[in-house]
Parts: structure tokens; C-alpha cells; sequence
């Protein structure tokens, strides 16, 4: 793009808003409501704001960047913009971790990952048990026995076979915690320089045997919003491991597989709502999620949400917030706020929920925002980030 | 960018006087103490961190005042809030 | 967290809210400018201005060192990035900051190699393993990280690297707010002084400030109640008919400055006779460059930088917004046109600035938020 270029976008965009204005002021005087004088201008511009967040998505850049990956603003529009749009069917709308599928009367969950974590391995893991773990817990999320995984594999030239076997075996043994069996599965090469030694991608398959349906656009006002465990763990972990920080810290993945702590949470209480896995982009992005889907606000605490404090000194060297950094092996809940105590005891009884707690509600003021009751006791809105200081963490 | 994060140096390095380690909440780092060459900081000592290198110490005393103030502040505060509630008693 | 948490206590903040609301006078309303971008971005994080009464307005200043940088710099930085076997490194606030052409993460997806690092030490590792490749570091900053870039240089010559320069885009403070002063769209009852770029000049280059201007300045901490108590301090001075420099961070700011961090700077780098300021124009004196001595590292003379002029898009108010006679949102293209995901100008987009900020933290009518009226109680 050149200088001439450059004006253009700028003018483009402002033309595209002017019109967009134009538009849903004809469309409110037709519809006979009167748009009153408002006082407070800074209200009518939190209202302009409201309307521009809000209208269809569009991805303006002619190529991608790593922002398209980070799972914030840039990712969600390239997805609704270029995939939904393309795609477009009843059962992909719902954009969860797992579509819900009906074959012959019975109910499945079916999802995919791809994992192109950089370093393969790092305290707690590696990218096999990442693998397994994240798609199982996909499935999990939404409600579903996860049963069987496909596993493919794109290996660069000059790859270690001794570390694609460590990567194999990582896998084999997530699946035999998890229950999971890997049926089938894919190998390609690609020339040296590409793939970074080992990409994986999977596909998964769950049995939906509850009679419950789950999805962040049930959020009701009064529910309770509960995280599983301490935040953050995964994605600084793998910030340090990759060196280029020379940060040490006794910090590891929290990468684990979460059917068993649903099991427990879905048996105590079966009106859960909703469930997503807390991975790229972290806990404020499902938050963001939810508040989008459900068209309600959402109100969390900070000094209710668990962050260890390694990974607080981590984040505050680094100048990120723990609440957008990645998870593995967390879960987000949204649940009935009558219920909530009851889910929380649920969940502190099984090891991988020892610590969690309820962080918020939801409510039906500001609908579409999230907010945070800071520790110093201010308020502040919690929004998607575009792209995310962290490339590449799962 | 403005980022300064407090830490505590826990060691400084056996060969590069310019280089220390410190510890941020259990989170540890090499950082280089370069800039506080005119009186550099020992294992213990508390130092502002930025980019990777110490900016300054965090004189103690100076920070424990400045709690003092704020403390003093919160005490007169709560005897207000208390004076308050017991006119509001009677 | 030892000398954070303990300045985050909720409790004490409602003592200094309950303070600052008793220095008002009726009828009275108070303007006070935060020049720091660090300082804005604690700010809304925290949800600071919750502990304010309605009288006292905070201004948002310039000191956010990645906004001011204009269009043409960025451009002048891919430029350089473009060149054969360049690896640039740079701060992450600057990645996504736009030129004329796109970011450093659009320039990426063309085909640069511009690495975001965390120290500019980070630099001179990858120059070493890279012996075929020339490192060039982004510079960016005011006297708070300049310091760091003259280190790496000493250390740079110390080692006899050969394959490590700097384009230089420091800039100095005190010309930023003697423009803000001079300026006749401001009316400012008082200033809430840099934090970390006091540790480096100290606080006596503020004094003109005060002394000349008759405006009381508190240089003040980043933890939400180092500037809520800064605030107190200055209403304190106000409400006394004072104007001095006092220091609230005096835990970390030594009166007189680091010596060693401004010998160091004096060392590589010297004054420009005039830079441009996005938003401000040319202001003289106001910022730095590679001193001749060190010319060997100096990409600028390395490399051949176009140096065009971009001017802002017309629709960009990030100026009126710097100089914080327009709050964010009262920017025509705020929010709409303008967004974190698609920036037209820095504000938005720097992690400092006023409007990512805003944006980001703050897009809420406190008045109508009841959780946002601690003070109300």
C-alpha cells in the first residue's frame, strides 16, 4: 500500500460508518422512535460505539498476520467474516468449542484443533498431551463423553524421529488418563523450514448422553460465573520455555484432560448452562463470549479470581494480564446463581478443581460488555484484545 | 513501556558485576544493575525494573513513609467513620 | 506482590477519595494533567477516577512515547526492516502501530523480519547469533529507556559488535510540557508528574513549572494509590495557593536524578536540533539521535531512511487528543471509525495511549454505573 492507498482506507472507513449511521437513523425514525436529545454526549458516543461493535464483521486486511491467530478481535472476525460467512449453516452458528450433531437419533459432539505450540516441549507437557487434552476437553465442554481421536501429523524434514516418538507416547498416555482412543490418523512431510518441526491436528468425537444442552448464548442475568482453578499457567509457561525471555520460574502447564471434573460438576448440577475451555485468549475472552451471545452483561471480581503468584510476577515483569493469557486444562462455567455453591463444591471435590471459585455474574444491565470490579475497588471494562503478546501457545 | 516492576536482588553475578539476579513474586531474572554503578545494589536490596535493566533502588524507608501517610490517612478515616456511625447511634 | 499490593488497598483509597472531595471548593472545578502514559493506562485500569468527585477532571497528556511518533518514522522503520538480511528488533507497543503502508505485523506478513523483544539487550544476543545478519533496535522511548539503549551500545562497543545499530526515536519530556503549557486550549490547574522518567532527570527539571508557570507539579508512583495520593498532594498545594515540585515517589525518584543513566545517554546520544512530534509539529530540542562517536551503530547513517513527511489523516484528532484538549471519545472517528482493531491513529493503538485506554478500560458513563460510585456511598 502506498501513501495514496493509505488515505483511501482512512477515507473508506469513515465513509463506510457515515453510511452505516445514516442507515440505522432512517431505520429508528421509521420504526417511529423518536432518538430523544440526550444531555450527555459522552453517552451518545457510547451508544455510536454500541451500534459500530455490533455490525456485521469484516476483515480488512489483504493478508494475514499473527494477530488472526491470537483468538482475540482479529481471530473472531476472520472467523465470522471469511469461515461463518462461507460455511454458513444452523449447526456451525453457534461457533462453541464443539458442534452438536444428531445421527440417527443419537447425539454427538464433534471438534477439531490444530496444535502448532512453539516449544514441543516444556514444563508439563508437550505438544502430544496438549493434543489429546485439548480436544478432549472440546468435547467435554459441551457436554459430551469424549470417545474417539484422530491424530494428524505434518512433520518438517530433518525432524527427530526420537522426539516424534516422545510426542507419541506423550499422546498414547493422555489418551489411556483420558479414555480416549486414537482411531485414526494422517502423516505428511513438508521440506525443512517448514512446520517447525511438528504441527498436529485433531479431530474428535463425543457421545452426548446427558439430556442437557449447553451453549454461552443461554447466559441468563443471575447466573454465576465460576473458573476452575488458578489462571494463566499454560500460556506464561510457555512464554519462558521458549527462552528468548531468560525468565526461570517454577511455573509449569496446566495442560490436563477435564472429563472427569465435568463428569462430577454435570452429575451435582445438571442445569449448568454453559462450559468453555479457557485456552487462547483466555478467561476474558470467554467472558467476552458470553456476553456477546447471551446479549447480557457481565460483572467479575478480581479479587475473586485465582492467579498463582509466580504467574502474577511472571505477567507484571511482562506487562500482560493474566486474564487473557492461555489455560490447558481450566474450565469456564456459567451456571444458575441459585446452584452456585453447590457447583463450586462439586468442583473442589475432584483434584483438578481444588481451587475453584465462583468470579462473577451476569447481569442484564450493559448488555454485550464485561466489567471488572478491580482490587482497588474501581470499575473497568474487560474487552477482546486484537491481537495477543503471546504468538503460538497451543 | 512505562513498566517498572519492583524486585529483590537475590544474587549478584560471580563474574559480570553488572549483572544481577533478582525475584519478582517467585519469578527470577538476570537483570543488569549497570545503571546504579555509582552505588550498585546488594543481595536483599529492592530495585525498579525496566526493559531488563535496574532504573533505581526503592529506598525502604522512603517507601515505608509514604505507607505511614497512607495508613495515618485510612486511620483518620476510619475514627471519622466511627465518630459517624456512633452520632448516628444516638 | 512486596511494594504493589500494598499500594493497591482499596481501604486507603477511599480515605484519600474522602480527602481530595473535602479540598474542593464549591463551585470550583480542577483540571490536572497526567503527562505519563503509564500513569493513563493505570488510570482505567484500576478504575481510578471512581474515587473522584465530579469537580476534578483528569487530562490526558502527551507522554506516551510510541504516540507521538509520526506516520513517516514508521514508514522509515519498515523501510529499514526491508532491507536485505535486516532483522529489526522492537518493543511490542510498537508492532501494531500503523504507517502509511500497514504495522510491523503487516510488514511481517510481506516478508520483514521485525522481532518483538523484551529488553534491548535481547538485541545484541540475536546479533551475535546471527553474525551474517545486521541488527537494527527500534529505539523508542523518553529518558526512562533511553538509558537502556546507550547501555547496549557501551556494551555493543565493548564487545565489538559489528552488526548492531540503533535508530534512534527518543524522546525528552520537558518540551512535551512546555508545548502543553504554552499551548492556549488548556487551562491546567496543576500536573501529575512522570514517574520513571524521574528516576532518570529527577524532579528539578520541573521546577520552571512551577515557578514560571505558577502550577503545582507531584511526581507521582503507578500504583493507583501513588496517584491518588499524588492528586491529594496537588489539591493540598491548590487549595494552600502553592506551587512547587513535591515528590510522592520519592521510594524510587531521587531528587537529583541517576547520574550514571544521564552519563550514559550523554555518552551516545545527543539533542537533535528538532524533531517532529505526531500531533505537536517540530518542537526544537526535543529529542535524541546516535552521537558521531558511536555513528558505526547509527542505522540512520547505515542505512538509507526515506524521511518523508507523512502528515496525518484528516480524520485523525490524535494531536487534540495528546495535547488533552479532546478527551478520547470526543474524537469524531472514536470507537467507529477508529478502533483497536482497526487504528487510524496511536492513541488508539499504543498501549499507553489515552484512547486505547479509554477504549479499552473506561468506555463506561460512570454516572450511570452504580459499582463506578465508590465514592457516593
Amino acid at each position: 500500500m502506498t501513501a495514496g492507498d493509505q488515505r483511501s482506507w482512512v477515507d473508506q472507513a469513515l465513509h463506510e460508518h457515515d453510511e452505516h449511521e445514516r442507515l440505522d437513523e432512517l431505520e429508528r425514525d421509521a420504526g417511529g422512535r423518536r432518538q430523544l436529545p440526550l444531555a450527555d454526549p459522552e453517552q451518545q458516543v457510547l451508544d455510536r460505539i454500541d451500534r459500530a461493535r455490533r455490525r456485521r464483521p469484516r476483515v480488512r486486511e489483504e493478508r494475514i498476520t499473527m494477530s488472526h491467530g491470537a483468538g482475540g478481535k482479529a481471530t473472531q472476525t476472520l472467523i465470522e467474516a471469511i469461515f461463518l460467512d462461507a460455511f454458513r449453516n444452523p449447526l456451525l452458528e453457534p461457533l462453541e468449542d464443539a458442534a452438536e450433531l444428531t445421527v440417527n437419533a443419537t447425539r454427538l459432539a464433534l471438534t477439531t484443533d490444530s496444535y502448532v505450540v512453539k516449544p514441543l516441549f516444556f514444563p508439563g507437557g508437550d505438544i502430544g498431551d496438549l493434543a489429546v487434552n485439548g480436544t478432549v476437553n472440546d468435547l467435554s465442554v459441551a457436554g459430551a463423553t469424549p470417545l474417539y481421536l484422530s491424530a494428524g501429523f505434518i512433520l518438517e524434514e530433518g525432524f527427530p524421529v526420537a522426539d516424534l516418538s516422545r510426542v507419541v507416547e506423550s499422546m498414547a498416555a493422555a489418551a489411556a488418563a483420558a479414555g480416549v482412543r486414537i482411531v485414526t490418523g494422517d502423516t505428511k512431510v513438508v521440506e525443512k523450514g517448514k512446520a517447525d518441526g511438528c504441527y498436529v491436528n485433531t479431530a474428535g468425537v463425543g457421545l452426548i448422553e446427558r439430556d442437557v444442552t449447553l451453549g454461552v448464548a443461554r447466559a441468563r442475568p443471575g447466573d454465576a460465573i465460576i473458573v476452575s482453578g488458578p489462571i494463566g499457567d499454560h500460556g506464561i509457561t510457555i512464554m519462558l520455555a521458549r527462552g528468548e525471555l531468560d525468565i526461570e520460574a517454577d511455573i509449569s502447564s496446566d495442560t490436563a484432560p477435564l472429563n472427569g471434573l465435568v463428569a462430577e460438576l454435570l452429575n451435582a448440577v445438571p442445569s449448568v448452562r454453559a462450559m468453555r475451555d479457557a485456552t487462547r485468549g483466555g478467561v476474558a475472552t470467554i467472558l467476552n463470549e458470553i456476553a456477546k451471545a447471551a446479549n447480557v452483561g457481565v460483572l467479575v471480581s478480581e479479587d475473586n479470581i485465582p492467579v498463582r503468584a509466580e504467574v502474577r510476577g511472571a505477567s507484571e515483569l511482562l506487562g500482560i494480564d493474566p486474564m487473557y493469557v492461555a489455560c490447558e486444562g481450566r474450565l469456564v462455567a456459567v451456571v444458575p446463581g441459585e446452584e452456585a455453591d453447590h457447583a463450586v463444591a462439586a468442583m473442589r471435590g475432584h483434584p483438578l478443581g481444588e481451587q475453584a471459585a465462583v468470579i462473577g455474574h451476569v447481569r442484564a444491565e450493559q448488555p454485550g460488555i464485561v466489567q471488572l470490579k478491580t482490587a482497588f475497588g474501581g470499575t473497568r471494562i474487560v474487552d477482546l484484545l486484537v491481537g495477543d503478546p503471546l504468538p503460538r501457545i497451543c | 513501556m512505562c513498566l517498572g516492576i519492583p524486585g529483590e536482588v537475590i544474587e549478584l553475578h560471580p563474574e559480570q558485576p553488572d549483572l544481577a539476579k533478582v525475584d519478582v513474586n517467585g519469578v527470577r531474572r538476570m537483570i543488569n544493575i549497570g545503571l546504579l554503578v555509582d552505588d550498585p545494589p546488594v543481595p536483599g536490596e529492592w530495585v525498579l525494573i525496566h526493559v531488563g535493566f535496574a532504573l533505581s533502588k526503592i529506598d525502604e524507608r522512603e517507601a515505608a513513609a509514604a505507607m505511614e501517610f497512607l495508613e495515618g490517612i485510612g486511620q483518620a478515616y476510619e475514627d471519622e467513620i466511627a465518630a459517624l456511625r456512633a452520632s448516628l447511634i444516638e | 506482590m512486596r511494594f504493589v499490593d500494598e499500594f493497591r488497598d482499596a481501604d486507603k483509597a477511599h480515605a484519600l477519595a474522602a480527602k481530595i472531595a473535602a479540598l474542593c471548593e464549591p463551585g470550583r472545578k480542577y483540571k490536572l494533567m497526567e503527562v505519563c502514559g503509564g500513569h493513563t493506562h493505570t488510570i482505567y485500569k484500576h478504575g481510578l477516577e471512581d474515587y473522584l468527585p465530579e469537580s476534578v477532571q483528569l487530562v490526558h497528556g502527551p507522554g506516551c512515547p510510541v504516540c507521538v511518533i509520526p506516520m513517516g518514522r514508521v514508514d522509515d522503520a519498515i523501510h529499514l526492516a526491508s532491507q536485505p538480511d535486516v532483522i529489526m528488533t522492537s518493543f511490542g507497543d510498537m508492532m501494531r502501530v500503523p504507517g502509511s503502508g500497514g504495522s510491523f505485523f503487516d510488514a511481517n506478513a510481506e516478508g520483514t523480519n521485525i522481532r518483538m523483544v523484551y529488553s534491548p539487550l535481547d538485541s545484541l544476543k540475536i546479533a551475535r547469533q546471527n553474525p551474517d545478519k545486521q541488527v537494527v533496535f527500534m529505539a523508542i522511548g523518553f529518558e526512562t529507556t533511553a538509558p537502556s539503549t546507550a547501555m547496549t551500545m557501551l556494551r555493543a562497543a565493548r564487545e565489538g559488535l559489528t552488526n548492531f545499530s540503533v535508530f534512534c526515536n527518543h524522546v525528552t519530556i520537558v518540551p512535551a510540557i512546555k508545548a502543553i503549557l504554552d499551548s492556549p486550549d488548556l487551562r491546567l490547574d496543576g500536573f501529575i508528574g512522570p514517574g520513571h522518567v524521574s528516576t532518570v532527570i529527577g524532579c528539578r527539571p520541573y521546577e520552571f513549572i512551577a515557578s514560571q508557570y505558577g502550577k503545582p507539579v507531584v511526581t507521582a508512583g503507578f500504583e493507583p494509590l501513588d496517584i491518588l495520593q499524588s492528586i491529594y498532594m496537588l489539591m493540598v498545594q491548590l487549595s494552600q495557593g502553592r506551587s512547587e515540585v513535591e515528590n510522592q515517589y520519592s521510594r524510587v525518584v531521587p531528587w537529583d536524578g541517576n547520574q550514571a543513566a544521564l552519563r550514559a545517554i550523554n555518552e551516545t546520544m545527543e539533542l537533535r536540533p528538532y524533531f517532529e512530534w505526531r500531533g505537536l509539529g517540530f518542537i526544537s530540542h526535543s529529542a535524541l539521535k546516535v552521537r558521531e562517536k558511536y555513528a558505526a551503530m547509527d542505522a540512520e547513517l547505515l542505512f538509507q531512511v526515506p524521511g518523508v513527511r507523512v502528515a496525518d489523516p484528516k480524520a485523525c484528532q490524535c494531536g487534540e487528543v495528546l495535547k488533552g484538549v479532546l478527551k478520547p471519545w470526543e474524537c469524531k472517528v472514536f470507537g467507529t471509525a477508529c478502533t483497536p482493531e482497526t487504528p487510524i491513529g496511536t492513541c488508539m493503538v499504543s498501549p499507553e495511549g489515552a484512547c486505547a485506554a479509554y477504549y479499552n478500560f473506561g468506555r463506561m458513563n460512570r454516572n450511570r454505573v452504580p459499582e463506578a460510585q465508590v465514592t457516593r456511598a
